[in-house]
């Protein structure tokens, strides 16, 4: 019976295109989505994570509830201690000092008289250090427009947009003015290496980026850092574990009453990324939930156009003697099969499209000219396992509810009346 | 004759309801059919010539009266029951052949088989047995919208026929058909009758297929106004 269910299927295309055709174009764009969604998720979550949460992060509580001013005069101290026990604790991890200021940016003239000044936000990590995995952590290299990485300390890279507007060439001297850890005043000058374009468009506007040890220098910061973040050396966030390292590390360094203490916090903990998270996460459900309604019905449509066509063949299948609860059952088992079919094709396209997207990406950044936020400006879909089934279930369970429903009638009736409706 | 009855309908009223009135389509109708009939209703257009088939077929059911088909009483059968009965025991042939148009000739014979647990050697030989009645052995593979009108209608009874019922009901089968090729259907049923035993009760107005029966009952106004012996009918 099944063989003769599928052979009608292949055979009679009015019957199995347009629904397969639709669940098809369901599944895919589910897949897509989901893709495309949990792309730009990982995205926004991977930049934030390399350039400011890290995989699990490290302050003072004093600094943690201030840190969007960055207060220096808060950081860390006695840094080399603290890593030396990090290491020690936490093998499987990496673990880094940064430091962040924020302050303007001189650009002097020949008499050293400022001939342009502009805001800076000034970030310090491990350039010089043999084996440093910074520059490859943060892109630095391949995000370089002219110029090349710094190879001594005094020299620093700002931004390209930065340096196009205030004509900024590389080699000349820029001054970064801010304030030291204690308060006082502070300015110190670099010779400009290279400029550099991340593809953010936070950090295009205006950064300069030094090597954590002038920034400890300029900033009074001798073994101390803003922060020290910890990274799983595969690069992949594992949040079962960093919720491991956050409980064993609190519990062990955490002082309730010191508010210079460390406390350590995981990347979904911080800025709001844990919703954001759950948001990605239910917009999914959400859109596949839609998906589901909206193609049953769809389905369940073109199910009962194809049952008026079929009113004959089961008035004969009636006569023949089949019940019409196996008439029925038939019907599902036909929406199965063309929900099967569907799904797979719609499953295939979906992920040949994420593919895609996942190579090529989509750039936005012309769309991201005034956005503050850590957003990535080309946006990128991701193929993962359950992309091979998002999709698939919810377009084999809308084919068989939308023929369900539309077979509904033929279960309902009695088979007198039926029959007559069949107008055999 | 009444003891061998196969078909016993007594006091048989079927009313239809259209909106709030009611219609009597079979009023008070009596009568009975023993093994190997070649019999027919015949009668006027809405005498109940195709009402009283599907009541026999099971497909509905009697408002009134005694309906008795191989032993079984109509009225008082399951959905399921009916259907088995159907599967079984009786074949149904249509004016417009019905066949199923996405499968082959050997497929729309064979599916009247599926339902019933029989091995794929014994469907196979059922079905070309029941091809080979018909004379359309060669046509196995063609599907219907290939076949003309009349070996459409051989195949319908080869459907019919193929898991030997004791009863097939035939509502007008020569309609759409020319005169050679009724001739040929009612020559080949003809033959099965007489070699399987088979009950034939045709549904028609056709002077053609009349000729052929061995009885004829006269239906108007849903009731039974003429009942007569042919004795001379064609082989
Ligand atoms: N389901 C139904 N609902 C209401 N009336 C019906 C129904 N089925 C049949 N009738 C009526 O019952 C009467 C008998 O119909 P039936 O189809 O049995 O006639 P018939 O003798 O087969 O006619 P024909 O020669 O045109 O096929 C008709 O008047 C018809 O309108
Ligand atoms: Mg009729």
């Amino acid at each position: 019976m099944i063989k003769f269910i599928f052979k009608g299927i292949i055979r009679d295309k009015t019957r199995s295109l347009l629904p397969v055709i639709v669940v098809a174009l369901g599944v895919f764009l589910t897949v897509f989505m989901s893709g495309f969604l949990r792309g730009v998720f990982g995205d926004i979550a991977d930049i934030n994570a390399k350039f400011t949460t890290g995989h699990v992060k490290i302050l003072t509580h004093a600094y943690a509830e201030n840190e969007n001013q960055v207060p220096n005069d808060l950081a860390l101290l006695d840094v080399k201690n603290l890593m030396g026990k990090l290491h020690a604790d936490y093998p499987e991890m990496e673990w880094v000092e940064r430091i962040h200021t924020g302050g303007l940016l001189d650009v002097p003239d020949k008499n050293g008289e400022t001939r342009a000044q502009g805001q800076a936000i000034g970030t310090a990590v491990d350039l010089l250090s043999p084996g440093t995995n910074e520059v490859e952590r943060m892109n630095i290299q391949k995000s370089i427009v002219k110029g090349s990485l710094p190879v001594k300390q005094g020299e620093a890279l700002i931004s390209d947009d930065f340096a196009e507007r205030f004509g900024v060439s590389v080699g000349d001297e820029v001054t970064l003015f801010g304030s030291t850890m204690n308060g006082s005043m502070m300015f110190k000058s670099f010779v400009v290496s290279g400029t550099l374009r991340f593809g953010n468009t936070l950090l295009d506007r205006g950064a300069i980026f030094m090597d954590i040890h002038d920034a400890q220098l300029a900033l009074d910061m001798d073994d101390g850092a803003s922060e020290v973040l910890g990274y799983f050396k595969d690069g992949v966030y594992n949040d079962i574990k960093a919720q491991q390292v956050e409980k064993l590390f609190n519990a062990k360094y955490s002082l309730a009453d010191d508010e210079f203490s460390p406390q350590m916090s995981r990347l979904v903990e911080q800025e709001g990324l844990g919703d954001y998270l759950a948001l990605v996460d239910s917009a999914g459900a959400i859109m596949v939930f839609i998906f589901v309604i909206a193609m049953s019905i769809v389905l369940w449509n073109t199910g009962l156009l194809g049952g008026l066509r079929r009113y004959s063949e089961f008035g004969v299948r009636l006569a023949l003697g089949e019940e019409k609860k196996h008439i029925y059952k038939t019907t599902i088992y036909e929406a199965l099969m063309i929900g099967i079919i569907g799904s797979v094709v719609g499953t295939g396209l979906g992920l040949g499209a994420a593919y895609y997207m996942q190579t090529h990406g989509l750039d936005i950044s012309y769309l991201l000219k005034n956005v503050g936020m850590m957003l990535p400006s080309v946006y990128r879909a991701v193929v993962t396992p359950d992309l091979f089934y998002v999709g698939f279930f919810p377009g084999v369970i809308a084919t068989v509810l939308g023929s369900a429903l539309a077979g509904f009638a033929i279960y309902k009736r009695k088979t007198s009346q039926l029959f007559h409706e069949l107008e055999v | 004759m009444e003891n061998s009855s196969i078909i016993k309908i007594e006091k048989l009223v079927k009313r239809f309801h259209v909106g709030k009135t009611e219609f009597t389509a079979l009023n008070d109708l009596s009568v009975s059919f023993g093994r190997g009939e070649f019999a027919g209703f015949v009668g006027p257009s809405g005498s109940g010539k195709t009402t009283l088939l599907n009541i026999i077929g099971s497909l509905d059911s009697p408002s009134e009266g005694e309906v008795d088909v191989l032993g079984r009483s109509v009225s008082s059968l399951t959905h399921k029951q009916s259907a088995k009965l159907r599967n079984k025991h009786i074949g149904f042939i249509f004016q417009t052949y019905n066949l199923l148009p996405v499968y082959t000739v050997y497929e729309n014979v064979e599916f009247a088989l599926l339902l019933q647990n029989l091995s794929g050697s014994e469907r196979k030989k059922a079905v070309m047995d029941a091809l080979e009645w018909v004379g359309l052995t060669d046509k196995v593979k063609s599907k219907p919208a290939m076949l003309s009108g009349g070996e459409c209608q051989r195949v319908a009874v080869a459907r019919s026929m193929v898991k030997r019922p004791e009863i097939v009901l035939a509502d007008e089968p020569t309609a759409n058909l020319d005169s050679k090729n009724s001739h040929h259907i009612l020559q080949t049923m003809k033959n099965l009758n007489r070699e399987l035993k088979t009950t034939f009760i045709f549904a028609t107005h056709d002077e053609k297929v009349m000729q052929y029966l061995n009885r004829i009952i006269s239906l108007e106004d849903g009731k039974v106004v003429k009942d007569e012996l042919i004795t001379d009918s064609k082989n």
